[in-house]
């Protein structure tokens, strides 16, 4: 029995890979065939008239190349908001007493428990009404706090020993060059955690970005593509090619930072 | 720290603002409008619980709630299964696991707008790859995301009365691809989960002779069970607000064949949104919340009396 035991644990999960592979293995492959060659039955797997023509439509035909620097200045101005709000607030519900500490936190903790899509129509309307729509406002500034982010700051700021504070006092350290001197570095793998959340549903969001941009021109890459798909349901090599480009981007980041960002979802499991 | 009061505070201000003004004031009015009738024309004062008899009147709201209940009824549990079986296969001291892991977590890290065109491609019912995989094995190709038809009266190869018919094909396809999506997910969570399980219990297990079903029955799955419990709440939640692949997938126009695919926020964008009728969707806004937290308050109730914690 132990014989084949191992055997089998391989090949079924291999199986399962190539399974988990193959619907990018088939973008990939349809991305690089003619439209032709796409409506082929049986279909081909390598593209026996390998072209280029499909990413260069989507690259200067289709407005691409904006889509993807509205979701980087998104991106990295939500990233910036999410950090900054995330290290302060956890600094003062973590590092100070005051009288209503806990209900402050509780009462931030709350309303985690609300998913957006409850409240979404009346921040339409509130966003609209200061004029924000199709702006980058819209896009970044109610997005700029990360509740999830201030929980799992505090849980790191809380572990840190009082001493090392006494510590700096003595040494005169002031507040806020404990936090950014001596805080800030002890708690980067929380912080890491933070920005990879950020950057990954940052760059896929969809739903708020589709309800506030009217124009292409201020159109995040997801809602782009979305609407791409609309325009083109039966391009299917065109639009394997926006896929490709869209997906691209966080595969390039998931490969540089893979062990960061495997850790960062296995930890957001961890009850404490 | 110094009692000094208005640092922390003043630390504490731009978090505050942000989430009063974003976050807390549109739940509050999003309550609010839920008893106003407040339509294209602009608000026209308040209406009591009239929208709530109506919603409840709504033979398209308690569709979509029924798609989205099927969704997550399917979605949840194969997701687990799935994710269960190959986290368990993982941690048996395989070479090549970092390999197999980030293969296997990919689609985590991908656009669900990106993955949800390439699948409907892969679903085309003339030139997609499945049919063509079906041809292959001598059968016959299915319509996918085209087909109204639910799963269990094609099973059965007749009609079934509404609540029988289980989801349609083209919402169970969608389902499908959530838990390709989801799975690496929940594969890292329960690798995480299955290495904080002492190794003392296995060699007890072999000791006294136990198989390997009966040592995952009897030792991995009660040990487990905490984070079973948290998966099973996490991809619940998840799922029951799906929106992204409907949009992206079905129609034109979103949430067909027939409705069958409309589900809960769906329905709530197209009736808040769309057809700007901001306190009917209020109102099903609100409904859809109370709905997701009597199921978790049920999951909490139902499932935690089986979780087993080590004391």
């Amino acid at each position: 029995m132990k014989r084949w035991d191992k055997p089998l644990i391989y090949l079924i999960l291999s199986v399962g890979a190539i399974l988990m592979l193959l619907p990018f293995l088939w973008m990939l492959s349809t991305s690089f065939k003619t439209i032709a060659e796409s409506l082929q039955f049986p279909p081909t797997w390598i593209p026996q008239h390998f072209t280029w023509e499909n990413y260069k439509i989507v690259w200067t035909k289709v407005n691409f190349p904006r889509y993807i620097w509205v979701s980087t200045v998104v991106t990295f101005f939500t990233l910036i908001g999410v950090l900054i709000t995330a290290t302060i607030t956890a600094y003062a519900l973590s590092w100070f007493h005051f009288k209503g500490r806990e209900v402050v936190f509780v009462a931030i903790l709350s309303l985690m428990m609300v998913p957006i899509p409850v409240y979404v129509v009346p921040l339409f309307i509130l966003v609209q009404s200061l004029g924000w729509v199709d702006t980058y406002y819209a896009l970044i500034v109610p997005w700029t706090v990360n509740i999830f982010g201030i929980f799992l700051l505090r849980q790191h700021f809380r572990s840190i020993p009082r001493d090392l504070y006494d510590a700096a006092v003595i040494d005169g350290c002031g507040r806020l060059r404990f936090l950014w001197q001596i805080l800030i570095p002890l708690t980067k793998p929380a912080l890491v955690t933070i920005a990879v959340f950020e950057i990954i549903g940052s760059w896929n969001a969809f739903m708020w970005p589709l309800m506030v941009t009217n124009s292409d021109h201020m159109r995040p890459i997801q809602v782009g593509l979305a609407y791409f798909a609309q325009g083109e349901s039966t391009n299917y090599p065109a639009l394997m090619a926006a896929s490709t480009i869209v997906i691209l981007p966080l595969i390039i980041l998931f490969f540089l930072a893979q062990k960061q960002i495997v850790e960062s979802y296995s930890r957001s499991g961890l009850k404490e | 720290m110094k009692n000094r009061i208005w640092y922390p505070l003043l630390l504490l201000l731009p978090a505050a603002v942000i989430l009063g003004t974003f976050k807390f004031y549109p739940i509050l009015s999003a309550f609010r409008l839920s008893f106003y009738d407040w339509g294209i024309s602009g608000e026209k004062g308040f209406v009591g619980l009239e929208n709530f008899r109506a919603l409840f009147q709504d033979p398209f709201f308690w569709q979509s709630l029924l798609n989205t209940l099927w969704y997550t009824v399917f979605t949840v549990p194969l997701s687990i299964a799935f994710s269960l079986f190959v986290a368990a296969l993982l941690n048996r001291g395989i070479r090549a696991l970092g390999l197999y892991r980030t293969i296997y977590f990919l689609p985590v890290v991908t656009s669900i707008v990106a993955v949800s065109v390439v699948w409907k491609w892969l679903y085309d019912p003339q030139r997609g790859l499945f049919n063509y995989l079906l041809m292959l094995l001598h059968l016959h190709p299915l319509q996918w995301l085209e087909e109204p038809r639910g799963v269990f009266e094609m099973l059965l190869g007749h009609p079934l009365p509404t609540l029988l018919k289980g989801p349609s094909l083209a919402l169970f396809s969608i389902s499908l691809m959530s838990v390709w999506k989801s799975m690496g997910y929940n594969i890292v969570i329960f690798l995480a989960g299955l290495k904080n399980i002492p190794d003392v219990y296995y060699e007890a297990a072999r000791i006294d002779g136990a198989g390997p079903w009966q040592t995952f029955r009897n030792v991995t799955l009660p040990l487990l069970s905490p984070t079973t419990f948290y998966v099973t709440i996490m991809t619940t939640i998840v799922s029951l607000q799906v929106f992204a692949p409907i949009w992206t997938m079905t129609g034109p126009p979103p949430g067909g064949p027939l409705g069958t695919t409309s589900v809960v926020i769906y329905y709530l964008y197209q009736k808040g949104f769309e057809e700007y009728q901001v306190g009917y969707g209020s109102a099903i806004a609100f409904v859809f919340f109370l709905i997701i937290l009597a199921i978790t308050v049920f999951q909490k109730t139902v499932l935690e009396k089986r979780v087993y914690y080590e004391v």
